[in-house]
């Protein structure tokens, strides 16, 4: 069996940040392995280490940056990696549809029996890339996992999908299927010295347009930014000011007004 | 045609809050392009719910009756036929976990640009549509060039359409045969009982991954010890099994409404701050005088948790 794990680099605002034209100025920026990608990764990695003669590749589309984030999933023990990226790729607005070409094009070269992506990644939040996909494709999917179980003959999952308010949907959902990883999951292990040094020698295979096949119309999109600002705070808060004694003097006194500590 | 289709949420037989909202978005969208809004109710007992929708602003409402529950290549199909139909200019889906389900299956299959988890529309010439980015540290505008498309629509971000009218409903056929759909919903499980009930508490201190450690926990116990409150977390604190899910606040956890909320090292992501802009008082320290807590804060610490919690704890020692 293949499992195709998809893995984005997100990228993180510092705490004081400034923004230039439609997007937080690179220096504010600080990189990352998405967390709903780090469980995606874990499970695939699990299911590999529980069945025999499974192969794990990740798939990541960005720019070579990235690769210090794909060798973090190699080192976790993701077997190889595809990177996919092009000039024209980088002068894209990627939505939604331009990634699910780009991914459905991966998955034609891998024939994948199973893809794991994340439920949302962290910075631009569509929370929508592994379910396009699996309609794309022609895979069952099941959205929003927080617990999975397989079959012994890999025909299908049985998973729970977290919803709203402490609920869960059980689900059953046959194989090939995309699967999008709610965090919990499981525990995303730490890539170990030993697997640090094995990612060093994995491969990363690099991946333009052209070789998947497809040309710019691939990621036109008709969806642009516009803008970007810092939200107008509707916010009213009485900040407590000074050093950290007197803020903690201050919130006492707040919460003994409130009546809710008695003293 | 510039009609408007969205689409109702429910589950296990009542209509979900966001129904309400995205029936106001869709009435907005419809009158910035001058066009009806149809509404969708597919699945479970729809005339009933047909009956709590007919809402003022609604043209009119397509029920499709098949299945009980939610089912994604149920609500994909119904949704794309219906679409096929009245050929709409723009269709709302949810940005529900079963909106997350089938939203951008509806999009792919009808090849829809997908704005998603929309927390603003505007429209003029072409949609102008407002998303956040960074963790909700930012707020983006998108414009659409190609008509139609397709959004999700962020719960809690339009206020509920609630007066009621007579609409006409129609019912739309739509054939489905669940046994043949690769996904087949089981049943559901309630998660989350135990020891405490944070939705009692007066005082909830809530702790997030600003704590770093396990270890750290120890503060807040401590805090909560002097202070008489009840410890709850946000999520991450629950993933790492550092809490058990019952205290976990938030969208997919519970939903609490204490006389003061003290958010210690949280950022306020959007599906936290579900589960507890609800509190009488909300308080929040954080060393980020960006996170977005303090747009929902009555009172705002700026500095470090490891500074002021042991403070804190002094004063009430
Ligand atoms: C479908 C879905 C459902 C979800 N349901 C929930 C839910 O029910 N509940 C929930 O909470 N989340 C939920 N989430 C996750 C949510 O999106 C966020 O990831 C989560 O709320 C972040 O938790 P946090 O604020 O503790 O961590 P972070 O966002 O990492 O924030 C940590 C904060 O701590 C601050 N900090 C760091 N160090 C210090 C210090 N020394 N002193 C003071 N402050 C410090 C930082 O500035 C930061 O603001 C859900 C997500 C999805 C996709
Ligand atoms: N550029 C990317 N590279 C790799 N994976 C991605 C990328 N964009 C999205 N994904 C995957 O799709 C999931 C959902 O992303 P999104 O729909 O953008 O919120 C992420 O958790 C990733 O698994």
């Amino acid at each position: 069996m293949k499992i195709l794990v998809t893995v984005k680099e997100v990228a993180e605002a510092a705490d004081d940040f400034e923004i230039e034209g439609t997007d937080i100025g690179e220096q504010y920026l600080e990189y990352d392995l998405n967390e709903w990608d780090d469980y995606a990764v874990e499970a695939a990695v699990q299911l590999s280490e529980t069945y025999d003669d499974v192969e794990v590749v990740s798939a990541t589309i960005g720019p070579e940056r990235a690769e210090e984030t794909i060798r973090m999933a190699l080192a976790k023990g993701v077997d190889r990696s595809i990177r996919v990226w092009d000039d024209d790729v980088a002068a894209a607005d990627l939505d939604v549809a331009a990634k699910t070409r780009l991914f459905a094009a991966v998955v034609e070269e891998e024939d994948p029996d199973l893809v794991l992506s994340g439920v949302q990644a962290a910075d631009d939040g569509f929370g929508a890339t592994g379910v396009s996909l699996a309609d794309e494709i022609g895979f069952d999917w099941a959205a929003v996992v927080n617990d999975l179980e397989t079959e012994d003959d890999l025909s299908m999952a049985h998973v729970h999908r977290e919803l709203e308010g402490g609920i869960e949907e059980l689900t059953d959902v046959d194989f090939p299927a995309v699967l999008t990883i709610q965090t919990g999951l499981n525990e995303p292990r730490y890539a170990s010295l030993r697997g640090i040094r094995q990612a060093q020698s994995k491969e990363i295979a690099e991946f333009g347009l052209a070789d998947l096949g497809l040309d710019a119309d691939a990621v036109a999109s008709p969806i642009s930014r516009t803008g970007m600002y810092e939200p107008e705070t509707e916010s009213d808060a009485t900040y407590l000011d000074g050093a950290a004694d007197e803020q903690a003097g201050q919130l006492a006194d707040v919460l003994r007004e409130k009546g809710v500590v008695s003293e | 045609m510039s009609d408007v289709l969205a689409v109702a949420d429910h589950r296990r037989g009542a209509v979900r809050d966001v129904s309400f909202e995205i029936v106001r978005a869709g009435r907005e969208l419809a009158d910035d392009l001058d066009g009806d809004l149809h509404l969708a109710v597919i699945a479970g007992d729809v005339d009933a719910f047909a009956d709590r929708l007919s809402l003022a602003g609604v043209d009119a409402i397509h029920t499709v009756e098949a299945g009980e529950e939610f089912n994604h290549d149920l609500y994909a199909g119904a949704t794309a036929a219906l679409f096929e139909e009245l050929a709409p200019t723009a269709v709302l889906m949810p940005n529900s976990v079963n909106g997350l389900d089938y939203a951008p299956a509806v999009a792919n299959r009808l090849d829809l640009p997908l704005v998603a988890d929309a927390v603003d529309l505007a429209y003029d010439d072409g949609l102008e549509a407002t998303r956040e980015m960074y963790g909700s540290k930012v707020e983006t505008t998108v414009e659409v060039s190609e008509e139609p498309f397709a959004v999700t629509v962020r719960g809690g971000e339009w206020a509920a359409l609630e007066e009621r009218a007579d609409v006409p409903v129609e019912a739309f056929e739509y054939e489905f045969d669940e046994s043949a759909s690769g996904a087949r919903v089981q049943g559901f499980e309630e998660v989350g009982a135990g020891d405490v009930d944070i939705a009692d508490a007066e005082f909830l201190v809530s702790v997030g991954r600003g704590i770093e450690e396990e270890e750290n926990l120890e503060l807040i116990e401590e805090l909560v010890e002097v202070t008489g409150a009840t410890m709850s977390s946000s999520r991450p604190i629950v993933d790492n099994g550092w809490l058990p899910k019952n205290r976990q606040v938030g969208q997919s956890g519970k939903q609490v409404t204490p006389d003061v909320y003290l958010a210690i090292g949280i950022s306020g992501a959007v599906q936290h701050v579900a589960g507890m802009k609800g509190a009488e008082t909300i308080i929040a320290i954080n060393t980020d005088p960006n996170a977005p807590i303090f747009d929902i804060a009555d009172y705002g610490i700026v500095g470090d948790l490891f500074d002021v919690v042991p403070a804190l704890i002094e004063e009430f020692e």
